[in-house]
């Protein structure tokens, strides 16, 4: 569904993308992971267009992304930080994202799940973090895109709120969308990822299915395999070739 | 509605809410009000809202526009990630902070006049003037001002900068005109000094009121060159294209600047 093809990254001389290839398939929820500074963020915002690649290409659907952004149609994304024009109301963001997408059709059930209504015509400014947070997730799933780009989804929601989002997730995926999704709940990704990319300084070091990730950890629990990947990144003792999903390319560590 | 319409309507709506702003425009009416009620003629209470506006205006529109770009960056981002062009998207977002702030200015510096119109004679040329000169630095300070927080990352540099700035545009930059007149007294500096004037937003909203008050000790030595140079009429005109390129190059540069930068 989604290919980065030998994403190139550096700001001055620290590169942070070298040569980047990912597969994100359709109906899988892919996990992005990495240790801090490791160069998730900066892949997720080339996808989106918020940042410029040095090199590579990125194609949605095999039809590479053009630089006029119309691609981003089909793309919801739930940023980390939550935060709206304070004055602005629940209601007039919604209004604000439905017009700029053209008016496209719109899902609300998410913002009757997570009880947004009643908060209609607040102010953003004096919401909870947790509920511009819904408000976030609301907004990347109202349009059917085909791509959800998740960065850190459940941090700061509270328990039910996460598992309804979680739930969700798992709703899109079964659609058969894209679902891209960064966390550090290694607990999270173990009950919604289906595939985990890892990225170390900039390079991919592991890419497969959760059954592929555990065969190669020798973990049965994604969490524990996880951190035997940075692990082994930090002993310069890189995943052995094998455990790579076939097709997607890795770095030498 | 076009994409930069859209953005705008909005990026208003959130701003005519900002109690800041209210305090802005309140700001310059209880000041307009007092110096009326303190017995100061029409002229004089414009003279003494011109003094306020050189300073006020530009320190206002840099600080607010640097904070609100750095306070709205991950909004931008989230609509940056939307299916829209960048440069639509820069013209609402620049015109809805521009445009509050130069409305709510103008406003209260007009209502004092408004309510006093009755009593004494309105000087319907300064006034105008003199709003005129605040909306032209306004839209010079805020494109700096968006400039600055496009290029400078660290909020806490992009303020430091934006002060800076302010310090320049109002007290050093006259400093170093002074002392270049001192200097080369000698010299025929009457185009130096005009090219001077029109380098500096606040000099030419400056000279442009205080020609239109006919006082002309106020001018300054360039305002004074100035208007013996090009007579009062084209010398406004001439003033005022200036202001409008001091708004214009930055939010060029800054649009240029948006259009490229990674977020």
């Amino acid at each position: 569904m989604i290919t980065f093809d030998g994403i190139r990254k550096a700001f001055g001389a620290r590169h942070v993308l070298d040569g980047v290839t990912v597969n994100v398939a359709a109906a899988r929820v892919t996990a992005l992971v990495g240790p801090n500074g490791s160069g998730k963020t900066t892949l997720i915002k080339i996808l989106l267009g918020l940042t410029h690649p040095d090199a590579g290409v990125i194609s949605i659907g095999g039809t590479p992304v053009d630089v006029t952004g119309s691609y981003r149609s089909q793309v919801g994304y739930m940023p980390q930080a939550a935060n709206f024009p304070s004055h602005l109301r629940v209601g007039e963001i919604v209004e604000l994202v439905t017009a700029l997408r053209g008016g496209q059709a719109r899902d609300e059930s998410l913002l009757d799940a997570f009880g947004l209504r009643a908060d209609w015509d607040r102010p953003v400014g004096t919401l909870s973090g947790g509920t511009r947070q819904k408000l976030n997730a609301s907004i990347a799933m109202m349009f059917a895109p085909s791509v959800l780009v998740l960065d850190e989804p459940t941090a700061g929601l509270d328990p039910v709120a996460a598992a309804t989002l979680r739930d969700r997730v798992r709703r899109e995926r079964d659609r058969g969308r894209a679902v891209l999704i960064t966390s550090h709940v290694l607990s999270e990704l173990e009950e919604l990822a289906d595939d985990v990319t890892f990225i170390c300084d900039g390079t991919v070091r592991f890419a497969g299915s959760i059954a592929q990730l555990r065969e190669a950890t020798g973990e049965s629990r994604v969490e524990p395999a996880i951190v035997s990947l940075m692990r082994s990144v930090r002993r310069a003792d890189p995943v052995s070739d094998s455990a790579v999903a076939p097709g997607v390319a890795t770095e030498p560590g | 509605m076009s994409v930069a319409g859209l953005v705008f309507s909005f990026r208003v709506r959130d701003l005519v809410r900002s109690p800041w702003l209210a305090a802005y425009a309140l700001g310059f009416f209880a000041i307009g009000e007092s110096l009326f009620w303190f017995g100061g003629t029409a002229d004089q209470v414009v003279l003494s809202l011109l003094n306020l506006v050189l300073t006020v205006v530009p320190l206002a529109a840099l600080v607010f526009g640097v904070v609100y770009v750095y306070s709205t960056r991950e909004f931008t981002e989230l609509l940056l990630a939307q299916p829209i062009p960048r440069r639509q998207l820069f013209v609402g977002l620049v015109g809805g902070l521009t445009v509050p702030l130069s409305a709510a200015g103008a406003l209260g510096m007009a209502l004092p006049f408004v309510l006093h119109a009755g009593r004494q004679a309105v000087p319907v040329g300064p006034l105008v003037t003199l709003l005129v000169a605040a909306i032209g630095l306004t839209a010079a300070c805020t494109a700096l001002a968006v400039l600055i927080a496009l290029w400078i990352d660290d909020r806490l540099r992009g303020i430091g900068v934006a002060l800076g700035t302010w310090l320049a545009l109002t007290l050093l930059y006259d400093a170093g005109v002074l002392a270049i007149a001192a200097a080369y007294d000698r010299w025929p500096l009457d185009k130096v000094m005009i090219g001077l004037m029109l380098a500096n937003p606040v000099d030419i909203a400056r000279s442009v009121v205080i020609s239109q008050l006919d006082i002309p000790a106020m001018m300054g030595y360039s305002g004074a060159v100035f208007r013996q140079a090009f007579g009062s009429s084209i010398g406004v005109a001439i003033a005022l294209l200036a202001l409008v390129s001091w708004a214009l190059v930055p939010f060029l540069f800054a649009r240029r600047r948006f259009e490229r930068r990674d977020f």
